[in-house]
C-alpha cells in the first residue's frame, strides 16, 4: 500500500506542471481570441480545442510522432542536445498539458468576452499602459472563469492516461501515474491496490470539481 | 414527429445485435506472442469447421486470465508461461487434464536496427551505455518473468531493475525497441523475427525453466465443444506448420 503513495505524488507533480504551463498559454491564447479580430479566427480556435474531442490514443500518437527519438522535433532535440523525451516525466507533462490546454483557453476566452471593454476603455482614458489595463482591469475581472477552466484542467490532467502512457510509458517513479497503477494493478490481478487508488483519485477529482463549482462567474458570496 | 425516426432506429439496432450474437462464435483468448500464428490459424480452423467463426482476442496472459476470471466469455486459453496457467488451474478454469502444451519458444534481448550498442552478454546491460531497457511487467507479463527470473539468477536484477521500462505484452516492448525509444529489450525470438529489418537480435538468453506455451480449453466458456476441438486442431499438421514458420519450436 505504501508505494501506492509514489503513484500518486508524482501524478500530482505531473497535473500540477501541467496546470501552471496552461495558466501561461491558456490565458494568453484566450486573451488573443477573445480580443484579436483577424481573418481564420474561429478555425484557430477549432484547432486549438482538438486535443479535447480527439481520443487520447490519437494524441499520443501524434505526439510519438512528433517528439519520439525518429520524429521531427525529437530527432533534433536528441542531435543537437541528447535530449531523449520519450519515457521521461517531461513527456508525462507535456502529454497532460496539450489535453487541457483547451479547457484553459476556452474558459479563458469566454471569461475576457465579458469583461465589458468600457472598463478597460476608462481606464486608457485614465493614462495607464496596455499591460497594467491588463493586470490591473482585465484580470481581476475574469480571474474567476479562468480559474474555473484551470481546476477542470487540472482534474483532466491528472486523469490522463490514453497519449500519457504512450509518450512516457509506466516507470516507477517517473513516469507511472496513478491512471496507469490502476490499469497495471487490475490487469495484475491486484485489486487491493486497484481499489486504494481508485478511492484516493476519485476523491482528488471531487475536490477539484466542487472547487471549480464554486467558482462559476455569476456566483456570488452573499452580501 | 421526432418519435418515429428513434423507434425505426432503435429496431434497427436490436436486429442487428441479436444477427451478431447467433453465429457460432468461438472466442480464443492467447497470449499477445502469438498473435499472428494465431491469426492464421483461425482461417484453417474456420474452414474445417463451416459455419464457426472464430474470435481472436491477444493480450498479456496475465491480462487474459484476469479477463477470464473475471468472467469473459472465453472458449480457450493459450497462456505463454506455465504460471498463468497453474493460476487459472487453481481458481478451476481449466481442467488439468485438458492442458497440454503445444508450443515452445525461446527469450533474446534485441536492440534498434540502427544501434551501434549491442551487448555481447546479459551482464553488459548494466553499463552506463543502455538506460532504457524494456521489460514485460512482471506481475502480468510471462516474458517480463522469464527475463526476471534469469536476471535474478546472475544477480543482475538490482542493477538493471531502475533502466526497466515496463511494457503490457511483448509486443509493446518490441515496439518500444523498434521506434529506437529504448536501448535494448527482452522479447521472444519469435517476435524478434517478425520486425527482423528494424531489431537486431543481440544474444539468446536461456532460462532457468525451458519456455513451454500450455493451452487449454475453458469448460465455463459458451461454446465449450468447439474451444475442445479448436485445442486438438492446434496439434494438426497445418496448425503446426503455420507455428514452425512463425519460429515456434516443438513444446
Amino acid at each position: 500500500m505504501a508505494d501506492a503513495w509514489i503513484p500518486l505524488v508524482l501524478t500530482l507533480k505531473v497535473a500540477g506542471w501541467a496546470t501552471a504551463l496552461n495558466l501561461l498559454l491558456g490565458t494568453a491564447v484566450g486573451y488573443a481570441l477573445a480580443r484579436g479580430r483577424f481573418p481564420g479566427r474561429d478555425v484557430l480556435d477549432a484547432a486549438l480545442t482538438l486535443p479535447l474531442v480527439m481520443p487520447p490514443t490519437v494524441l499520443g500518437y501524434y505526439l510519438l510522432v512528433v517528439i519520439g527519438s525518429q520524429g521531427v522535433l525529437g530527432a533534433w532535440l536528441l542531435q543537437h542536445f541528447g535530449i531523449r523525451l520519450i519515457f521521461t516525466v517531461e513527456a508525462a507533462i507535456i502529454a497532460a498539458t496539450i489535453v487541457a490546454f483547451p479547457l484553459v483557453f476556452k474558459a479563458a476566452r469566454a471569461a475576457f468576452e465579458t469583461v465589458d471593454p468600457q472598463f478597460e476603455d476608462a481606464a486608457r482614458t485614465l493614462g495607464i499602459g496596455e499591460w497594467a489595463i491588463f493586470f490591473r482591469v482585465t484580470l481581476p475581472l475574469a480571474w474567476r472563469g479562468i480559474l474555473a477552466g484551470l481546476l477542470l484542467a487540472f482534474a483532466r490532467a491528472l486523469g490522463e492516461f490514453g497519449a500519457t502512457l504512450m509518450v512516457a510509458g509506466s516507470i516507477v517513479g517517473k513516469t507511472q501515474t496513478l491512471s496507469i497503477a490502476v490499469y497495471e494493478a487490475v490487469q495484475a490481478g491486484q485489486d487491493g491496490t486497484a481499489n486504494f487508488l481508485v478511492v484516493v483519485t476519485s476523491v482528488v477529482c471531487l475536490a477539484v470539481l466542487l472547487g471549480a463549482g464554486r467558482l462559476v462567474p455569476g456566483r456570488v458570496a452573499a452580501r | 414527429m421526432p418519435l418515429r425516426p428513434i423507434r425505426t432506429l432503435a429496431l434497427f439496432l436490436t436486429a442487428g445485435l441479436s444477427v451478431a450474437a447467433q453465429a457460432a462464435d468461438l472466442t480464443v483468448s492467447a497470449a499477445a506472442s502469438l498473435t499472428n500464428a494465431f491469426k492464421d490459424i483461425a482461417p484453417l480452423f474456420e474452414a474445417a469447421h463451416p459455419g464457426t467463426k472464430v474470435q481472436l482476442n491477444f493480450a498479456a496472459s496475465g491480462v487474459l486470465l484476469q479477463q477470464i476470471a473475471k468472467g469473459a466469455p472465453a472458449d480457450v486459453f493459450a497462456s505463454a508461461d506455465q504460471d498463468t496457467m497453474d493460476q487459472a488451474q487453481a481458481q478451476n478454469l481449466v481442467k488439468p487434464a485438458q492442458r497440454r502444451d503445444f508450443v515452445s519458444n525461446s527469450l533474446v534481448v534485441i536492440v534498434p536496427g540502427a544501434s551501434t550498442k549491442v551487448p555481447a552478454a546479459v551482464a553488459d546491460l548494466t553499463q552506463p551505455a543502455y538506460g532504457r531497457i524494456a521489460i514485460g511487467l512482471p506481475a502480468s507479463v510471462p516474458v517480463g518473468r522469464y527475463t526476471k527470473s534469469v536476471l535474478e539468477g546472475a544477480k543482475l536484477w538490482g542493477a538493471i531493475e531502475p533502466k526497466m521500462v515496463g511494457a503490457t505484452n511483448v509486443r509493446q516492448a518490441l515496439d518500444y525497441v523498434q521506434r529506437a525509444e529504448v536501448d535494448a529489450g527482452f522479447v521472444y525470438s519469435t517476435d524478434a523475427a517478425l520486425m527482423a529489418d528494424k531489431v537486431k537480435v543481440a544474444l539468446t538468453v536461456p532460462t532457468p525453466k525451458p519456455i513451454l506455451y500450455p493451452v487449454a480449453p475453458l469448460p465455463a466458456g459458451p461454446n465449450a465443444a468447439m474451444g475442445e476441438k479448436f485445442v486438438e486442431f492446434l496439434f494438426t499438421p497445418p496448425a503446426q506448420a503455420v507455428l514452425s514458420k512463425y519460429g515456434f519450436g516443438k513444446p
